[in-house]
């Protein structure tokens, strides 16, 4: 039986004379460096897997092969780790920084915790990501012209928290009148999974790949009914259909269909606003804006190198799905819109959360 | 769905699959070894060199790791008293006797065979369970976990020695400190203090070191002699095997118990090994030697610690929800590899789940085969003088506790339960209760609040709620009937009565605590309130129990293993042996982890162990270098110092 594949060999042969080699030769071009990359996340989480797939890659894609390391520093739902990047990072382009959702959210809502600040950075690669809401078939809900029975109806959500990856999920509930009871303190999206399983919540959200992977039997099996998806929001704010379900609704065509409009005003400007920052950009590399131009350059260079090769695709599996990476100066474009939240935004949001959720911020 | 196993069984056997996996049971040995690492530390090991394996020999790998730790945590469990990991705290209650009595070769290898055969258990129950389990794993609701986590508690009961009020108390304490931090419900911030470290609560590490560690450390330091008191090896290992070989059935209870248990997501491993402690307790003829150094307190929770692995793998495979710490570490890994696992991978890749399976058998087997042979020569350690093996475990403890949050909080906090624990040992206070207690709290009221809100109060009529709780009357029951004989914390003085002052005094501090968490939980919205107010007034009430019986001279309450030296005025030096560590780790925030050890080391030897300077030298750089190693390879951090920040 074959041990390992050629690519296997050679990066742990690479490793190995990465690891064998003293310090800094040429310290411009990386060779001989350690690239330490924080993750403030535990090991074997979401952002911790990501991190790690693209961990050899962009050792092999930037100048001179450096090592890259990751860096768990888990904590306050991510916060802890930001933070201390934020304090201590060399703005050399040896130290870089891995976000989520979680990360982004406290800043947007202007978590008092957070010592971070977005504008600090630039981002060199933003992995998008989407999901689906689907619902317990008992409620007799197939789509939008059955917005009525699911208005009529008290309906349980499992959630992690009011603040958590599901706030945009939360805000749609909302903007559609709906009467969801959300339980929160569940562990994973998984845990809510399990939840909607035993048939305890009603109503779940599960991101792309957990879909496909864990909701679909159910829906196969007649266990569950996929609504909508949540769509993709770009940086000009328009809603896209979901690439990875191009035959399901977004929520902003299930919202029209059911109400007969349009959705607008404060609640919509803040979900788009949620849902670029969470979804849009769930999963960020991200530098000191003070690197060297020509660093940030290197690394948008090597974030695109990888995403651009032809087994791209392949290898990044159902976990990164069908949607588009962003690289380089495109990244940071959507960096910067995201973060940039209208004060009255801001408002509405920390409004809503302490009205429904008593959530203080 | 047999030839598929057949043909999975012989890709296990291959050469190359063999090789990885026995390369993982080496990691996961070495990590499980090291106090407070686990499967976490273990899988950032090994996930650097996942990329490009292929699937079956990387699977093999992470397999042998995780399987392995509750085998490799033994040793410190058995030898030093330290819990290893949260699997094997049970162990220390009768492994550490056992050590103390010269008989640590004979109680690893009983631990290992058990470990081997409740591994290898757990792995056939998996084979058979993981086409079928899935209505099991979703008949149990957040109610009946939260029973569940009721039954856990109701283990206070067996493990609270001659006091149940001590008992009840102490849990309350842990279910108090437990409940620090973040509420589950609202995200409020309770009892923290303002102190940002507090947000997260404190970790499980850092207690267990603190509780157990530097207690036993500084009490063999105290008695000044080698762990064990005699010579003798006590038969070695032949004794260890032929002991769980005449108790089959027990090991076949408590196996099928961890995989039960294992498959619950949630609950986990945190508790097995005390709920197979307490069930061999109960069913037990013949109890007088528990706590105090019965084989069969270390079979029990060993067969069951290993077995619980396999079922954790139950919910990681089937629902991709992580059944434990370490599997859901596992599941990254997973999904590192390409692999979703979901109900569509147990379906349709059959041959995969059956590969994970049997390595997992294998890993079982090798692992504790591995640790059989290395008993006896580890087993030597306890002959050492023990003043040479404090530093080392000072180090060690410390280390793992940093590895907890990498605060310098976490070293405060370590230092801080070591004086609970220190006093909890002198006063006779149930240790593992509070322990118990503080790894339930937030299981315990996350899925309380969980039932309340998913089936309002018609949760407690839930058929799986009523077996639970008839399952825990009768062991309290049982637990209380025949408990009282078993003693985590070693016998009184016979002066005791005379410093019922100070037994007062310490018992008055953990009636502040309790009053504090009802203060607090007061102010807070009612979802966050009800549950710490409602441990909280459990506490309080518990430990004005206490203070009203000592005060009023009851003999089961009052305990105090010192009372007869401090009687004479003198001190035993507990309390210097805690400042010595408190100004370690004053030192390593002023200059760092590596030169404080560099001080901390030689010092200690030359002064406390009368070493020759070249001897505390050696010593020295083969403990710093070791440390160094690990932290090199696993890529972790230890402190700096504030002198270092400020220098460069």
């Amino acid at each position: 039986m074959k041990l390992l594949n050629k690519r296997g060999l050679r990066s742990m042969l690479l490793g190995a004379v990465a690891l064998a080699m003293p310090m800094s030769l040429q310290a411009q071009d990386f060779a001989g460096e350690t690239i330490e990359w924080t993750i403030p996340f535990g090991v074997g989480g979401g952002t911790d897997v990501w991190a790690r797939f693209f961990a050899p890659q962009l050792s092999e894609a930037l100048p001179g092969n450096p090592t890259v390391v990751v860096l768990n520093v888990p904590g306050g739902g991510s916060i802890t780790g930001a933070n201390q990047f934020a304090m201590r990072a060399s703005d050399d382009g040896l130290s870089i920084l891995g976000t989520s959702a979680s990360t982004q959210y406290p800043a947007i809502l202007g978590d008092p915790r957070v010592r971070y600040d977005y504008a600090d950075w630039t981002a060199v690669l933003a992995s998008p990501t989407g999901g689906v809401v689907y619902i317990d078939p008992k409620y007799g809900v197939t789509g939008p012209q059955d917005i009525e029975k699911l208005r009529a109806e008290e309906i349980r959500f499992a959630s992690q928290g009011a603040t958590a990856l599901e706030m945009p999920v939360l805000l749609a509930f909302k903007m559609m009148g709906l009467n969801i009871k959300a339980v929160f303190g569940m562990e994973s999206r998984g845990a809510g999974r399990l939840a909607f399983e035993r048939g305890e919540a009603g109503i779940d959200f599960q991101t792309s790949s957990a879909f496909m992977s864990s909701v679909r039997p159910l829906v196969d099996g007649g266990k569950a009914v996929p609504l909508f998806s949540l769509g993709v929001v770009d940086a000009e704010g328009n809603v896209a259909r979901d690439p990875s379900f191009p035959d399901m609704p977004t929520f902003v065509e299930f919202y029209e269909q059911a109400t007969g409009a349009k959705p607008e005003g404060e609640a919509f400007e803040a979900w788009k606003a949620l849902m670029l920052a969470g979804f849009s950009l769930q999963k960020m590399l991200v530098l000191p804006k003070d690197a060297p131009a020509e660093v940030i350059a290197a690394y948008g260079e090597a974030a695109k190198t990888i995403v651009e090769a032809p087994d791209f695709r392949e290898r990044a599996g159902e976990e990164l799905g069908d949607y588009d990476q962003l690289v380089g100066a495109e990244a940071d474009a959507a960096l910067k819109e995201a973060l940039t939240v209208d004060p009255a935004i801001r408002e509405f949001l920390t409004n809503w959360l302490a009205e429904d959720y008593g959530v203080k911020m | 769905m047999f030839d598929i196993a057949l043909s999975a069984l012989g890709q296990v056997m291959s050469g190359g699959h063999l090789l990885f996996l026995v390369l993982g049971v080496c990691v996961g040995l070495v990590v499980g070894i090291l106090p407070g690492l686990g499967g976490i530390a273990g899988m950032s090991i090994l996930l650097p060199f996942l990329y490009g394996m292929d699937t079956a020999s990387a699977l093999g790998m992470l397999i042998g790791m995780v399987a392995v730790i509750p085998t490799g945590d033994t040793f410190t469990s058995v030898m030093m008293g330290i819990p290893g990991s949260s699997a094997s705290q049970a162990t220390v209650l009768d492994g550490f006797p056992m050590a103390k009595r010269g008989e640590a070769a004979r109680a690893l290898s009983a631990a290992f065979t058990s470990s081997l055969m409740g591994g290898v258990i757990g792995a056939v129950v998996l084979s058979f369970a993981i086409v079928m389990a899935r209505p099991l794993v979703l008949s149990f609701s957040s109610a009946e976990l939260f029973m569940l986590t009721i039954f856990g508690l109701s283990m206070v009961a067996v493990l609270s020695g001659r006091s149940l009020t001590k008992g009840i108390a102490a849990a309350g304490i842990g279910l108090v400190i437990g409940s620090i931090g973040t509420a589950p419900a609202t995200g409020e911030a309770r009892m923290t203090l303002g102190i940002d470290y507090l947000y997260d609560g404190v970790p499980l590490v850092v207690v267990a070191m603190g509780l157990f560690a530097l207690p036993e450390v500084i009490d063999l330091l105290k008695r000044g002699t080698a762990i064990s008191e005699n010579t003798g090896l006590g038969g070695g290992w032949g004794k260890g095997v032929r002991d769980v070989l005449r108790h089959p059935w027990l090991v076949a209870r408590c196996a099928s118990l961890g995989c039960v248990i294992g498959a619950l997501p949630g609950l986990g491993g945190a508790v097995v090994d005390w709920i197979a402690y307490s069930h061999v307790v109960q069913t037990s003829r013949d109890k007088s030697q528990f706590g105090k150094g019965d084989v069969r307190g270390v079979i029990a929770p060993e067969s069951a610690n290993n077995a619980c692995q396999g079922g954790a793998l139950i919910p990681t495979l089937l629902f991709g929800v992580p059944g434990s710490g370490s599997m859901a570490v596992f599941l990254g890994g997973m999904v590192l590899l390409g692999i979703q696992p979901g109900v569509t991978m147990v379906e349709t890749q059959l041959d995969l789940t059956y590969t994970i399976i049997w390595s997992l058998a294998l890993a079982n087997v090798v692992g504790a085969g591995m640790c059989v042979m290395l008993a006896r020569p580890v087993a030597r350690l306890t002959q050492v003088p023990f003043v040479y093996l404090a530093p080392f475990m000072v180090m060690i403890a410390m280390f793992a506790a940093f590895q907890a949050s990498r605060s310098m909080a976490d070293l405060v906090a370590l230092i801080l339960m070591g004086g609970v624990g220190i006093y909890m040992r002198r006063f006779g206070w149930p240790r593992p209760a509070l322990l118990i207690g503080f790894v339930l709290a937030p299981g315990a009221e996350n899925y309380l609040y969980q039932a309340v809100q998913f089936y309002d109060w018609a949760w407690v009529m839930r058929p799986g709620v009523i077996i639970i709780a008839l399952i825990t009357v009768v062991s309290v029951f049982l637990g209380l009937r025949f408990g009282a004989e078993i003693s985590s914390e070693g016998e009184s003085d016979t002066a005791d009565q005379q410093t019922r002052g100070r037994q007062l005094a310490f018992a008055g501090v953990l009636f502040l605590v309790a009053a504090y968490c009802v203060f607090e939980a007061a102010q807070l919205s009612f979802l966050a309130m009800i549950f710490p107010l409602t441990i909280g007034i459990l506490a309080l009430i518990a430990s004005l129990a206490v203070i009203l019986r000592i005060r009023s001279g009851r003999v089961a309450e009052i305990h105090d293993d010192d009372a007869s030296l401090t009687v004479a005025g003198k001190s035993s030096g507990r309390e210097k042996y805690l400042a010595v560590f408190a100004g370690l780790v004053a030192l390593i925030w002023l200059i760092g982890f590596f030169p404080a050890m560099v001080v901390f080391f030689p010092t200690f030897l030359i002064v406390a162990g009368k070493a020759r300077p070249l001897t505390a030298a050696a010593m020295t750089a083969g403990a710093v270098g070791f440390i160094g190693l690990i932290t090199w390879a696993m890529t972790l951090r230890l402190p700096e110092g504030l002198l270092g920040q400020m220098l460069f």
